[in-house]
């Protein structure tokens, strides 16, 4: 609309608001605090007994931090091609009767815990990232799954109808009409499914994957309060910043197609 | 010329339409009015198979429709419904060449087409054609539906109740411009509706169903006047029944040639030849006057029309 374009002139200057400040704040730190670690001690001392190191030094904690961000994004990719894919074959006329079965399996998925998947998968495939792939997997169907569902079933019918009446085969409506009407839900519950396992991640260092969980462990197993507060920061403030840019794109992405 | 036979339609025990034939003519407009429950929008989905026959065939130009694939057969036909159904995340431009698109016609002549059909609806493409619907109003929004169900120059435009959402006042000018886009493209239009008023007014014929059967199918007069079935009498409305047969005839086809110059008087009123015969008696109403004179679009008299001569035709036979 031509109202909004002269809002946006008239905005001129950019002047960032208080969370749009806190936000630059929070990534600010977390990147000084990776690429420079050490400078930190001096804030992490205190927490700090009988003259244990103060920052983290059995490993580089940027490596730990972008491991831990690729186990987290592999998952949630990993989910939503199976929670879409599923959330579109339960809303077909003839994949309808699987949807109290997917549901019940999708929801499984979340409710057993992902410390439980770990325990069974780790005699199946072994240590390392497979485990916590497989876990964080399981644990990030569900919002997707049922965002997918929630966004394909709140298109118009008048809309479905018109399209069906036009002459769109079954996929032309999906994908031309279905799907990017569904589209800001959809990435609504892909977004919480990749900040769920930002956090939840950590718990597959206990068997070995690389991520921050290991500086928590670490510190947890030499008593270090500085190490488990150190790993607990970094990943709660990527969870946050992850959080916010996925809601900007989610917008950009929406405002582009014009999708309310 | 569509050809309807032994059109049933059941669902369970329940039938919803019970064999309907009936043959629409090419080049005209076809009312299906009824009540709510009636059947006539399964009906008229039984044409583009958005809903399938359980028996009965449909044959457009001879044509078994049950022969073809029904998305493609669909692409063939117009097919317009009310709150227009209209893609929110497409504009209006790209709206109307969905079915163009699935034709895989060339950029060009979409383009041009879109172009054509927006100017014919009084909308200004350049203004028009890259706004999203929720940008337009309730008429405009409707008026897009219809040229994106014409976009594809389709023989066939289907329209369940196309103008249900619209305020009177656009209703009115939207049922005028369907018919001078009927005329202008000569399609044949089936439309759907459960007001006897529209059915009038647009049908060259109207078939009224109740309870999924036909009850009757013919011209507007003739349902006036030889109503088949008593609910048909009830629903074309007894008490006012003259005054719709005069709303069906204009003044240019009643005007009585002028050779008796001398008897007319500067007082007449005049009308206009397009006017219905019912407009005509209240406008003589209100003046008091006993005649009028038609005159066509540009101003020259056609003839006249006394109270007389318009009371002769309110009666069945007249």
């Amino acid at each position: 609309m031509s109202a909004s374009a002269a809002e946006v002139r008239k905005r001129g200057p950019i002047v960032p608001s208080l969370p749009a400040l806190l936000r630059f704040a929070a990534l600010g730190l977390l990147v000084a605090f990776l690429l420079a670690p050490q400078s930190f001690a001096p804030v992490f001392a205190p927490l700090t007994q009988y003259g244990a190191p103060a920052i983290y030094d059995q490993g580089n904690l940027l490596m730990l931090t972008l491991a831990h961000i690729a186990t987290a994004c592999c998952a949630a990719a990993a989910s939503t091609v199976v929670a879409v894919g599923l959330g579109i074959l339960v809303t077909r006329r003839s994949g309808a009767e699987f949807l109290p079965l997917s549901r019940t399996l999708v929801n499984i998925g979340q409710t057993f815990p992902p410390v439980a998947v770990l325990a069974i998968a780790v005699p199946l495939v072994g240590f390392g990232e497979k485990p916590t792939l497989i876990a964080l997997f399981a644990y990030g169907l569900l919002p997707i799954f049922e965002n997918t569902i929630a966004g394909l079933q709140s298109c118009p019918p008048q809309v479905l109808e018109a399209a069906s009446g036009m002459g769109m085969s079954a996929r032309e409506r999906l994908v031309a009409v279905e799907l990017p009407l569904a589209m800001p839900l959809i990435l609504e519950g892909i977004r919480l499914s990749l900040v769920i396992n930002v956090g939840t991640a950590t718990i597959g260092s206990t068997v070995g994957a690389k991520g921050l969980g290991e500086v928590i462990i670490a510190g947890l197993l030499s008593n270090n309060t500085a190490f488990i507060l150190q790993g607990g920061l970094a990943t709660g403030l990527m969870a946050i910043l992850l959080y916010d840019t996925l809601a900007l794109i989610e917008r950009r992405i929406c405002r582009s197609a014009h999708i309310q | 010329m569509i050809t309807l036979e032994q059109l049933t339609k059941r669902y369970g025990d329940s039938t919803v339409v019970d064999a309907v034939s009936m043959v629409i003519e090419c080049n005209s407009v076809t009312v299906i009015v009824g009540t709510s429950g009636s059947g006539k929008s399964t009906l008229l989905r039984m044409i583009n198979r958005l809903v399938e026959p359980s028996s009965g065939r449909v044959l457009i130009e001879g044509n078994d429709t049950a022969k073809e694939h029904a998305h493609l057969l669909r692409r063939r036909i117009g097919y317009a419904i009310q709150g227009h159904g209209l893609f929110p995340h497409r504009t209006v431009a790209e709206n109307i060449a969905i079915v163009p698109r699935l034709l895989g016609w060339a950029a060009p002549r979409i383009q041009a087409r879109t172009d054509e059909l927006l100017e014919v609806f009084q909308l200004d493409p350049c203004t028009y054609a890259r706004k999203f619907p929720h940008q337009l109003s309730g008429g405009q929004q409707q008026r897009v539906g219809v040229a994106r169900a014409l976009a594809a120059e389709p023989a066939v435009l289907l329209m369940d109740e196309p103008f249900g959402a619209l305020d009177p006042i656009i209703r009115a000018k939207a049922q005028d411009d369907l018919l001078d886009i009927q005329r202008r493209f000569g399609t044949t239009i089936v439309l759907v509706t459960h007001d006897m008023d529209e059915a009038f007014r647009l049908g060259d014929r109207v078939a009224v169903m109740s309870h999924g059967r036909l009850l009757q199918y013919d011209r507007p007069a003739a349902l006036l006047a030889r109503p088949a079935d008593p609910l048909v009498s009830r629903m074309v409305g007894m008490a006012d029944r003259a005054m719709r047969l005069l709303s069906l005839t204009t003044a240019a086809e009643a005007a009585v040639p002028d050779s008796t110059r001398s008897d007319r008087t500067t007082d007449d009123p005049v009308v206009s030849a397009s006017a219905s015969l019912r407009e005509v008696l209240s406008e003589l109403l209100w003046r008091g006057a006993q005649a009028a004179t038609v005159v066509d679009a540009g101003g020259a008299p056609l003839g006249r029309l006394s109270v007389a001569d318009i009371l002769a035709r309110g009666r069945p036979n007249g």
